[in-house]
């Protein structure tokens, strides 16, 4: 899909994408419900002009709908080079600079899908670790919390919290989280 | 000593709060200053982060969500950014195309405030539509972080709509509004200035509440740079503080008012008719063509009611939004995240060096003062606005997890069991 408001350079950069084997499944502007047409066509990477308007609608589904996210390559024009070299220095996105060769198109496409997938894993390892750290935590805070409280050895009070937890079918950190807040009203 | 960098590039977008960034070039108050800055007028609000975060643009206005959503790196990458100064108060209003204003008058049947009205006789549109099975209504902003977004659910919200469940909410950069609201893809939008009086003046909607009436006299725009930038140019962001400083008090003064539309109105800032600035700027807010006319003189302030300090609590509000809406799911040091991002202290070195009264304090509740207050500061009492949010809730910057459990509708997506080991 390719977002473009200059029709003459989106005609241009189509057809480089094209003789570099792409399908463009959709040339859009501005004026076009954008959010819907990104739903129905479904594609496997959007190219926007770094300077459409259209970056906040884009970016906008991904943050607020949590839809699968779809990699974004930007393209600029070539008198602004070394803005857009700068922006992916500090990891903003894939890009093209303007008036480039199918040649050198594939490898940029490819290298941005790669990267934005390599994102994606981190990311999503980056959230597990987090939340299973903390619930880690909490577990060991709640245990504190039982065998001050309630003068159990360390062993029993992890057993008491897995048998609340199989009580309640909750997770063992949901249950650990109660104790916690409860505790404060003990 | 001379300054790090004096020739500097910033972001502008093309909304009225602008005016700080522009009066200060075009009045001179940069180059009092010794810097030569360039303006850049940006098409999106996720370029102006990015050009910010890679270093392309040296500062920009930003939402005054944006720094800590991109500290944060929420629909990012992140970087420490950071808000030494606030731009402006207020500035915001809700628009409705012709026809959803005629439903809302006609579901018009509460008492009350405007706001108040208007969302419950909204809530009514949005019961029968699910009971008839019509497709929801649109409501568009222009950036899921920001003020605009907070206001906006909070309006809806005040009157049990869950903005998320019962509407569809599109992001859409303020230029377009007008276009798509006239086009029928959208029912209704919140923007800043002056996109909502163009709406009206070319007959395309109705005002339905100035945001002013939904939480008087709240944030709205900052200026930003990186933490980085900030460490590498001490001198030169001073600098820049105390230019856009003393161009926000010359804005406020009165009879300043009109040559700031005519700067700001051209065709390489805004570009739009004068006319569709001076209505909010000189607080004669028109609703409709030929229709009421609201008095909101405080609809843009700048200087005023202390409009510059970067309130922590300002910050701290913030992050309960994006608590309350699902943004964050991971449990934080909201206070830690505010101090971060939010830089009084480098407002109170600014504004002092211009012998102006800066609060001691970096929090306060809101929602307590119904007019005019005095706070203290440091060189004598600095007059402060109203603070009211239209539900007459309050803010108790001490009490955050607490703000949010108070909160009826709200769409977390983590326990406030586990963000109140966070935020003891």
């Amino acid at each position: 899909m390719l977002i473009d408001e200059h029709p003459e350079r989106a005609r241009v950069l189509e057809e480089v994408l094209r003789c570099a084997g792409y399908a463009v499944v959709l040339r859009a502007t501005g004026k076009t419900d954008l959010a819907a047409q990104v739903r129905k066509t479904n594609p496997d990477v959007i190219l926007i002009d770094m300077e459409s308007p259209d970056r906040d609608t884009l970016e906008a589904m991904h943050t607020l709908t949590r839809e699968q996210p779809t990699p974004v390559v930007m393209f600029v024009d070539q008198s602004d080079s070394e803005s857009i070299q700068r922006a992916v220095r500090a990891g903003v996105s894939g890009y093209i600079v303007g008036a480039v060769s199918p040649d050198r198109v594939k490898p940029i496409m490819e290298v941005a899908i790669a990267r934005f997938r390599e994102f994606q894993s981190l990311r999503d390892e980056l959230e597990r670790t987090r939340s299973s750290l903390a619930a880690r935590k909490n577990i060991e805070k709640a245990k504190g919390i039982l065998m001050k409280r309630r003068g159990m050895s360390e062993d029993e009070a992890y057993q008491a919290l897995r048998k609340l937890a199989m009580d309640r079918n909750q997770r063992l950190e949901d249950v650990a989280v109660n104790v916690i807040s409860i505790s404060e009203y003990l | 000593m001379s300054l790090e960098k004096p020739n500097l590039r910033l972001g502008v977008m093309r909304l009225t709060d602008c005016a700080p960034l522009v009066i200060a070039k075009e009045r001179g108050f940069f180059a009092a200053e010794d810097l030569s800055v360039e303006l850049s007028l940006e098409a999106s609000w996720a370029n102006i982060r990015d050009k910010v975060v890679a270093g392309i643009l040296d500062g920009a206005q930003m939402l005054a969500a944006m720094p800590v959503a991109a500290t944060l790196g929420l629909g990012g990458i992140s970087r420490p950014t950071i808000a030494p100064l606030s731009l402006d108060l207020n500035g915001n209003a809700v628009t409705v195309s012709n026809t959803l204003y005629g439903l809302l008058e006609n579901a018009d049947l509460s008492q009350g405030s405007r706001p108040i009205r208007m969302a419950m006789a909204l809530a009514r549109l949005v019961d029968e539509g699910k009971r008839s099975g019509r497709a929801p209504f649109t409501f568009a902003t222009v950036f899921p972080f920001s003020t605009h977004n907070y206001e906006l659910r909070y309006w809806f919200a005040s009157a049990g709509i869950n903005p998320d469940e019962d509407l569809n909410l599109v992001t859409i950069p303020p230029p377009q509004m007008v276009a798509q609201l006239e086009a029928g893809k959208i029912d209704g939008f919140c923007v800043g200035e002056p996109w909502n009086t163009l709406a009206v003046q070319r007959g395309i909607g109705t005002v339905a509440v100035a945001n002013y009436s939904i939480w008087n006299n709240a944030p709205e725009k900052v200026f930003a740079v990186n933490a980085d930038w900030a460490a590498a140019n001490p001198r030169t962001l001073q600098a820049l503080l105390r230019a856009l400083i003393q161009a926000g008090r010359w804005i406020d003064q009165p009879e300043n008012r009109v040559e700031t539309v005519h700067v700001i109105a051209g065709e390489s800032h805004i570009g739009v008719p004068t006319e569709a600035i001076a209505s909010s700027m000189t607080g004669q807010f028109q609703t409709r063509v030929g229709g009421e006319i609201l008095s909101v003189p405080d609809f843009n302030v700048f200087f005023r009611y202390g409009a510059g300090f970067p309130w922590l609590s300002h910050a701290e509000w913030v992050v309960t939004q994006m608590y309350r809406w699902g943004q964050i799911n991971a449990p934080l040091d909201i206070r830690r995240i505010a101090e971060n991002v939010y830089r009084p202290d480098l407002y109170r070195e600014a504004a002092s060096s211009l012998g102006i009264s800066v609060p001691a304090c970096s929090r306060k509740t809101e929602g307590t003062h119904d007019t005019v207050w005095k706070l203290d500061g440091t060189l004598g009492p600095i007059e402060m606005g109203p603070d009211l949010f239209m539900d007459g809730k309050t803010f108790d910057p001490d009490r955050l997890v607490d703000y949010l459990r108070g909160q009826t509708v709200k769409n977390l997506r983590i326990s406030l069991d586990a963000l109140a080991q966070y935020n003891r």
